[in-house]
């Protein structure tokens, strides 16, 4: 007896391995083997057909990336061919092309007021960078500069901040003032929120851990805390970005001699719906290139798992 | 025989020393509980001393007390006889959690400590690999931290302690968090690097059985508020290997010696 095993088998299948590959049934059944019953059908895809799955996976995610600007493709196609069908003059809504070829005539001036309210956005964005960061760091290091600002700061969240706007010409005037006032103050509270909740999300035990190599307090703050709470804070620059470009709009509605809000209005006043659009269309394109070049910065410094080797 | 380089030569290790140490904490309620009361632990230089005791008995308390995270409410920690007031430039720590920073990565995270004492050289970056190839991690040194296993992780994290050559090793219940065979490999693996470095260690575990395999000090606590129950000293030769602890009937006896003190103590019931 020199293989006995410990697990009496069926009799009526002497010498079946215990398992095989495909994790066949080694299960009698009526009184036959699954031996008997011929070899299982294999279970692994030849190489052809592993071959046809890749390529039909590669496909789907073809399919998947071009799915949103397809959509935006048609969208606007139908906005194009419904505005003519319906017989839509330009008063009321200039089609896609008429705009884009308004924007192409009069590129110098669209250029010029959009250099304007770029300015106004990245100026009072990057006002609310500085002051905002700064008063996260209060609010992180002072336990009292906390519980007496942060509730404040919490609340005027919910605050409609461009009400002010009328007030802020009263008081700041009709040049740059009140536009690089709103747009910094809009974009003001994401910033300092998200920077208070991503230095707060640290884990306490990697700073003690670097704390205990003999690491200063200035460290600490540079190498793990601020580091660890980018994530955070790039996702509060990107909802103050586009804060930022609605306060900078906003304050030149209220008063303005330049600038793509003031555009609008004067389109508004001529009656000429194609210029108010495709100041639109700018202000848009605008918002969305100082957003991507927001995601582009932090993906060079910002780690995330998806990015790394 | 071992052809990898050493980074350093050993040292001699450094004495950690407990006196009369009372540790309080203030509780939401303005109560205090009592962590450790009226403790007093001496390691000898040179000497791997394990702390063994349930939950919440303040051996946690102890290393961050030692490692100069924290201070005694009455009495004092010392190294060499100087009181501790900060982390000791000459104590390194290895906590359960491997706390690598996991922007940085398994090199950088070696070279952290350096980092923050000084530039860093060629040198620093040769020690570091060679760290590595000591633990069996060699080519892992531009992997980042959430690309390695439990395990792997933990090796880098002893690596990042190793390179600041601490004459005091303190180990927090370092292989707490990892599974049962690479826990046991671990163990063995820090048995035979540390009898080849020679510096002092504290190492804190629930684990009875790495406690008396690596000791040659047990220290048994009661639980809260943490006193020691019973001071074991271990026998037993090295280097020590598991296949002849496990044989070894003093190896044995030393574990239900330990297991019968956390019985009378009521925190073992069985």
């Amino acid at each position: 007896m020199m293989s006995t095993s410990a697990i009496p088998r069926d009799p009526s299948t002497p010498s079946a391995p215990a398992t095989t590959r495909g994790g066949a049934s080694l299960q009698p059944e009526n009184g036959r083997s699954a031996l008997a019953q011929g070899a299982p059908a294999n279970p692994y895809r030849t190489d052809a057909e592993r071959e046809a799955l890749r390529l039909q996976r590669r496909r789907r995610q073809r399919l998947y990336k071009l799915a949103a600007p397809t959509l935006v493709a048609l969208l606007i196609l139908a906005w194009q061919l419904g505005a003519a069908i319906a017989g839509l003059s330009e008063f009321i809504l200039p089609t896609p092309f008429a705009t884009l070829q308004r924007i192409g005539a009069d590129a110098p001036m669209f250029l010029r007021h959009a250099w304007i309210t770029g300015l106004e956005v990245v100026l009072g964005f990057a006002m609310a960078v500085v002051l905002g960061m700064a008063t996260a760091l209060l609010i992180f290091y002072s336990r009292l500069f906390e519980h007496a600002v942060y509730p404040i700061l919490a609340g005027l969240q919910t605050v409609p901040k461009v009400a002010l706007a009328p007030l802020l010409v009263l008081y700041l005037g009709y040049g740059w003032g009140p536009k690089l006032f709103l747009a910094g103050f809009l974009a003001f509270f994401p910033i300092v929120v998200s920077t208070v909740l991503g230095l707060k999300s640290v884990d306490p035990g990697l700073v003690n851990a670097v704390r205990s190599m003999g690491a200063t307090p200035r460290q600490i703050f540079f190498r793990v805390r601020l580091p660890a709470a980018l994530p955070n804070i790039f996702g509060g620059f990107k909802v103050g970005m586009s804060l930022a470009v609605i306060g900078a709009v906003i304050g030149e509605y209220v008063a303005a001699e330049k600038g793509l809000g003031y555009l609008q209005l004067q389109a508004n006043a001529s009656f000429d719906t194609t210029l108010n659009l495709a100041s639109v269309f700018i202000i848009a394109i605008m918002g969305s290139l100082l957003y991507c070049l927001l995601a582009v910065i932090e993906s060079k410094f910002v780690f995330s798992r998806s990015t790394s080797r | 025989m071992n052809a990898l380089p050493t980074p350093t030569p050993a040292r001699q290790g450094a004495a950690l020393r407990f006196s009369r140490v009372t540790k309080l904490f203030d509780t939401r309620e303005g109560d205090e509980v009592c962590a450790l009361d009226d403790f007093d632990l001496t390691i000898q230089p040179g000497e791997f001393v394990a702390v063994v005791g349930p939950s919440g008995c303040g051996k946690s308390t102890l290393l961050s007390m030692a490692a100069g995270l924290d201070t005694p409410t009455a009495g004092h920690v010392s190294i060499d006889g100087k009181v501790l007031t900060a982390p000791h430039p000459e104590s390194a720590t290895v906590f359960q959690a491997d706390q690598l920073l996991p922007w940085r990565t398994v090199l950088d995270n070696i070279l952290l400590p350096l980092g923050l004492r000084g530039k860093l050289t060629r040198e620093h970056h040769e020690q570091a690999e060679a760290w590595l190839r000591r633990v069996g991690l060699a080519g892992f040194g531009n992997k980042y931290p959430h690309e390695l296993s439990g395990g792997m992780r933990q090796r880098v994290s002893l690596c990042r302690a190793l390179i600041q050559h601490p004459r005091l090793l303190l180990m927090d219940e370092p292989f707490g968090a990892l599974d049962a065979l690479t826990r046991e490999q671990m163990i063995a693996d820090l048995q035979s690097l540390w009898t080849s470095l020679g510096n002092s260690v504290l190492f804190i575990t629930h684990g009875i059985d790495e406690a008396v395999f690596l000791a040659d000090r047990v220290i048994v606590m009661s639980p809260r508020p943490g006193r020691i129950a019973l001071e074991l000293a271990v026998p037993l030769p090295r280097p020590r290997r598991w296949k002849d602890a496990l044989q070894d009937p003093t190896f044995h006896s030393l574990m239900a010696t330990v297991r019968e003190t956390f019985q009378a103590q009521g925190v073992l019931q069985v």
